[in-house]
Order: structure tokens, then sequence, then C-alpha cells
């Protein structure tokens, strides 16, 4: 129990307001500690920006890679990263809005496998994005795709038993299905009531309502969520480590067995293995860049949605 | 208006529709489930295959080992080796150094922000706060760990002299910058979602705005802020490019802080792409696998329960 819960009466008022003292000190503090938040978060921004603005150029961005890193561009980790997260999205966006509809739409909060559910998806946030590399290979390589080339083919290479683009971005969508969730959710609760009876009162099944009525009007809490999810999968590296990302190629995926390019994967590979680090940086600082402009972009039409659809809420 | 035409759609399709949409509700469940199952599945090894235990089981991994017929034996983690040996105290000891720090780092800044920014800030203030963690928690973990590799590192070893440049200080605080974002937002949560009948009455009573954030709010709020610090844990112990890219991999025992570490997450990350595939080494790592799995799972439900519990404890206070 906390002091809060305690009834106050005279005789414990003195427990609860202690004699009056000015809240100088705990607000001092606490400003200090959002200062140097700020002041980290200024230093990062303004090193990795300072460090790479000057690489960034047209060529930059539409040039394969030379000199093993040390020249050219990084357009085969664009193209990836971008091809990744939108096999990711076609994956995790109806997976995520459906649940979301079954949670609000079909069950009560209180039921049991509504919480079960719940459960489960807040964990599943929660899973180490290591493990969800170490599942991919485990299960979409060696399980499904395994499994895939045992039945339907006769090689001894491999042909969808092996890192491949399909089997990262399933394992992303699994890791960005809560963020989708979510936001949907999110949207859904949202929608008032009226417009669903209204639906139902002219005669509407329940699946007529959720096609017509509910997603239409959940759409920006949907988007939200996806972009959320592109912006959460373009910037993991663990999970597709083993499942299809490769540090070089000299050709672009052009199936879905390929492997990729990707971003954060070239960032790790070029910080940790190169041979002479200060040759690459100029072109590692400049990726770094690259994709920070890309996560915060998205994040900032994400966070612009959802305040918009958040307004919605308070006028109806 | 909008004109609603609706056709009657037969009874089968409304059906079908329902339960496809309810087997992927179930997504999310099932996955949790074969997560486990897949991973746990390709350890097992460890538990019965003779061949396999000979090089790794579970007293190899927790007991010391000696590297050869009458050398010292010593808790060490080294699979490449011709006599390779699995302990996994140094990865232990590696994994918890990191989550301390990162925890020490963040705790102060992300509770402490959470209370600034839900307290005494203005509207206008918190409206610049909120983006600067949202900003934070948009960083990469990669970016994070290559920024602590390149930079934060020399910064350290420049003010405070290390003997490695990479170690656990460095992959902490790194890790620390990961985790603040976490437990601002859940704290803050828990802080704002304080009811203000409560507040009110505090104030009615005489109390000053500051004397009941800290006799009346921030008690109420700890169960949520608990919850923050447990999850913001779980992540810590869990996050994998961080401590791969900025602590140093190096499997050591050692209480000293500067010392490089290797972690669970990193191991795994490290070593899986060269390992064959079926040996005992790649049995190892994913029974390393399973156990951060099992342990970040009871961390986050537990987090999950106390804030559960504290919503239902201030959604009833409040009707």
């Amino acid at each position: 129990m906390t002091t809060a819960t305690k009834p106050l009466t005279k005789d414990n008022l003195s427990e609860h307001f202690k004699p009056k003292t000015t809240g100088n000190i705990p607000r001092g503090l606490t400003f200090t500690a959002v200062l140097i938040v700020s002041a980290i978060l200024a230093v990062i921004l303004g090193n990795i920006i300072w460090g790479g603005y000057a690489t960034i150029s047209y060529d930059f961005l539409s040039s394969p890679p030379e000199n093993g890193m040390e020249g050219g561009g990084i357009f085969p980790a664009i193209f990836g990263t971008v091809a990744l997260v939108i096999l990711m999205s076609i994956a995790v966006v109806p997976i995520g809005v459906m649940t979301a509809i079954y949670l609000h739409e079909y069950t009560s909060p209180l039921s049991k496998t509504t919480r079960l559910i719940r459960v489960a998806i807040n964990n599943l946030a929660g899973v180490p994005s290591i493990v969800f590399g170490l599942f991919g290979l485990g299960f979409f390589i060696g399980f499904i795709g395994g499994g895939l080339d045992a039945i339907f083919y006769d090689s001894a290479r491999p042909i969808w038993g092996q890192p491949a683009i399909i089997w990262a971005s399933l394992t992303l969508s699994l890791l960005t299905l809560p963020v989708v969730i979510v936001s949907t959710e999110e949207a859904l609760r949202t929608i008032p009531e009226d417009i669903k009876n209204a639906s139902y009162a002219l005669g509407a099944t329940k699946l007529q309502t959720i096609r017509k009525i509910i997603i239409p009007q959940a759409l920006p809490g949907i988007l939200t969520g996806a972009i959320l999810a592109v912006n959460r999968g373009a910037g993991e590296v663990a999970p597709i480590m083993f499942t299809g990302a490769a540090y070089y190629l000299p050709y672009l995926p052009t199936k879905l067995n390929d492997q990729f390019m990707e971003m954060g994967y070239h960032i790790y590979v070029m910080a940790t293995q190169s041979p002479d680090i200060e040759k690459t940086k100029p072109i590692l600082y400049g990726t770094v860049l690259v994709l920070l402009i890309l996560t915060f972009l998205l994040n900032f039409i994400a966070i612009y949605m959802r305040s918009k659809l958040r307004r919605r809420k308070v006028s109806s | 208006m909008k004109k609603f035409n609706f056709k009657k759609k037969s009874k089968i399709g409304e059906y079908i529709g329902e339960k496809f949409i309810t087997l992927n509700a179930y997504v999310a469940l099932i996955a949790i489930l074969l997560i486990f199952i897949f991973i746990f599945k390709e350890s097992l090894p460890i538990f019965y295959d003779e061949f396999i235990q000979e090089e790794a089981s579970i007293d190899k991994m927790i007991f010391k080992q000696s590297f050869a017929e009458g050398r010292e034996p010593k808790f060490s983690w080294q699979p490449n080796s011709d006599n390779p040996r699995y302990s996994l105290l140094p990865l232990v000891i590696g994994t918890f150094k990191a989550a301390l720090i990162a925890m020490l780092f963040a705790v102060p800044l992300g509770v402490g922000g959470a209370i600034y920014s839900s307290q005494f800030a203005s509207k206008r203030m918190r409206e610049i706060i909120k983006p600067v963690i949202e900003l934070l928690s948009g960083i990469p973990s990669v970016v994070l760990g290559f920024f602590a590799l390149l930079v934060l590192a020399t910064f350290l070893q420049n003010v405070f002299g290390f003997t490695y440049r990479l170690n656990a200080i460095n992959a902490g605080i790194a890790l620390g910058l990961a985790v603040i974002p976490i437990i601002f937002t859940i704290s803050e949560d828990a802080l704002t979602s304080v009811p203000q009948s409560l507040k009110d009455a505090a104030l009615a009573l005489g109390a000053n705005p500051w004397q009941v954030s800290f006799t009346m709010t921030l008690p109420a709020a700890m169960p949520g802020i608990a919850a923050g610090i447990v999850l913001g844990f779980g992540r810590a112990v869990g996050e994998t490019m961080i401590v791969l890219m900025a602590s140093g991999n190096a499997a050591i025992v050692s209480a000293n802080l500067a010392d490089s570490i290797r972690t669970f997450s990193a191991t795994i990350a490290a070593e899986l792409a060269e390992v064959v595939f079926g040996s005992a080494h790649y049995n190892v790592l994913f029974f390393l696998g399973t156990l951060l799995f099992v342990f970040t799972f009871f961390i986050n439900l537990s987090g999950d329960m106390i804030l559960v519990k504290l919503k239902e404890k201030i959604q009833g206070k409040a009707s």
C-alpha cells in the first residue's frame, strides 16, 4: 500500500505533508536529467551530420560500392532495405490489422483468449532481436525453406533453404507485428460506436461493416502502424544477419530467394570488419546519415499522423 | 452523406471471413510458441546426444573445465579451440555487467526526465521533451553501436584512461541510451495517469504542488516506474547490435567494469555465421538463445503484469 491510498485524517496529515519546502531541488535535478539526455542526443546527431553530410551526393546514393567499400556509393544497400521493408509490410500489415480488428470487434476485452493473445503480443514485442534471427534461421530457412526443397526440388544446392530476402522479411514481419497491432487498435478505439450501430441498423453484416466502415475510418492509424513498422524494420540488423543480408553482392535482388544488401548490416560490417577504418569512414558516416534521415523522416510522418488521429479522438 | 449500399452476403462468406480474421489473430500467439519450440529444438542435443555431450553438456557449461590434462580448470568460453570449452559464466558476467551499467545510467535519466516532464514542465516544455525522447528511441541500435564504437569509446578512453578501448562501461552507456526511452515513456505514462481527483484532494488539504508530486503522485505511480525499469532491463539484456559493436567481445571472468565483455546476444551474433550446422557449437548457440528468450520472457511478463495491475488500480480509483 502506498501512502496515497491511506485515508487522510487529522492525525496522519503530517505524515502526508511534511513542512513546506520549495520544490526547487527536485525540479533542478530532474531538469538536469532532461538536459543531459538532450545534450547526448545533440552530440550524436551533430557528430553524424558533421561526419556524413559531405559524403552524400547523387552519386553516393545511386552507385554501387567500389574498392572493398572504400569508394563508390550505397545504392544496392538502399535498394535492398526498401525491398526488404516492402515485403515485410505486405506480410505484417494485413495480419496486424486483422488481429487488431479481432481483438477490438469480435471478442470482449475480458475473455481468456483476448488476454492470452494480448500477453503474446506484449511478449513478442520484448523478444530480443537476435532471438528472431535464430528463429528465422531455424524455422523459415531450415524448416520451411528446407522442407520446400525436399518436397519440390531435386537439387543438391538449396533453392529455398538458404538465406534469402523472403525469409529475412518474414522474420522482420514477426518482429514488427506488435507495432502494427497496437497502432491499429488505437485507431479502432477512436471510431464512434454510433457509426457502427448505424451500419448494423441498415442491415449490414459484421464483415461488411468492417470492410466499408471500420477499415476506412481506421486507415490513418493503420498507415501510422505500417510506417512505424517500416521504421523499426529498416533499423534492425540482428534478425537479418543470418536470414538473408549479405555484405557485398554484385547484383540487385530480383527473386524472392536472392540475398540482399541492407544499410544497417552495411554499417555494422563496415564499422567492425573494415581493414582500414580511416578510409571507409566517410562512406560509413554517409551511410549512417542516410539511414538516420530515412528513419527520422518515417518517424516524423508517423508522429504527425498519430497526433492528427488523437485530435480526432478528442473532438468526437 | 455517403450512400450505404450493402448487398446481402451469404452466411458462409461471413463465417469464413470471421474464421479467417480469428486465425490471423492467433499469429502472435503461435509465433511466440514457435519461437520457443524451434530455438529449444535446436539446443536439445545437448541434453541427450552423447556425441555432442562429449564436447558440450550442461555440466561442462556450468563447472570449470581444464584446457588440457594437468592444466588448472577454469571458466572459459573458447568454442573455436582444439579443445572447445563452453563455460557460460563469462557470458553471464558480461551480460549483466553491461545491463547493470546501462541501468545505472538510464534509470536516473529516464525516471528523472519523466518526473520533470510530468510534474514540473510547462505544456510547451513537454512538447519539446517528448520529441527529443522519440528521436532518441528512433535511432536504430546499429547506429548507437556505431557511435559507441567510433566516438564514445575514444572519448571515454581519453577521459578515464581505460586499458581497453571497448569495455563494459562503453557498451553499457550506449545500451543505456537505448533503454532511456523505454523507462521514460512507461514512467511518464504512469505518472500522468494518476487521477486528478487524488491531486485535487491533496491540494484542497493545503499541500503545495510539489508536495502533491512527491507524496501523492510519485508513490501512486511507483509500480509503473518499476515496470518501466524492469522492461528496460529486459531490453538491455537482449539488445544485440550495440554490445556486439561496443563491448570488445572478450569473454573474461572479472569484476572490473573497464574490462572487455562478451554477452549472450553478441556471442550468438558473432559466432552463428561461422558455425557448422548441427555441431555442438551450433547447439550451444541455440541453447544460449533459449536461455535469453526464457529470461526476457519472464522479465517482460512481470513488467506487463505490474502495468496491468496498476491500470486496474488507478481506473478502479477513478471511478
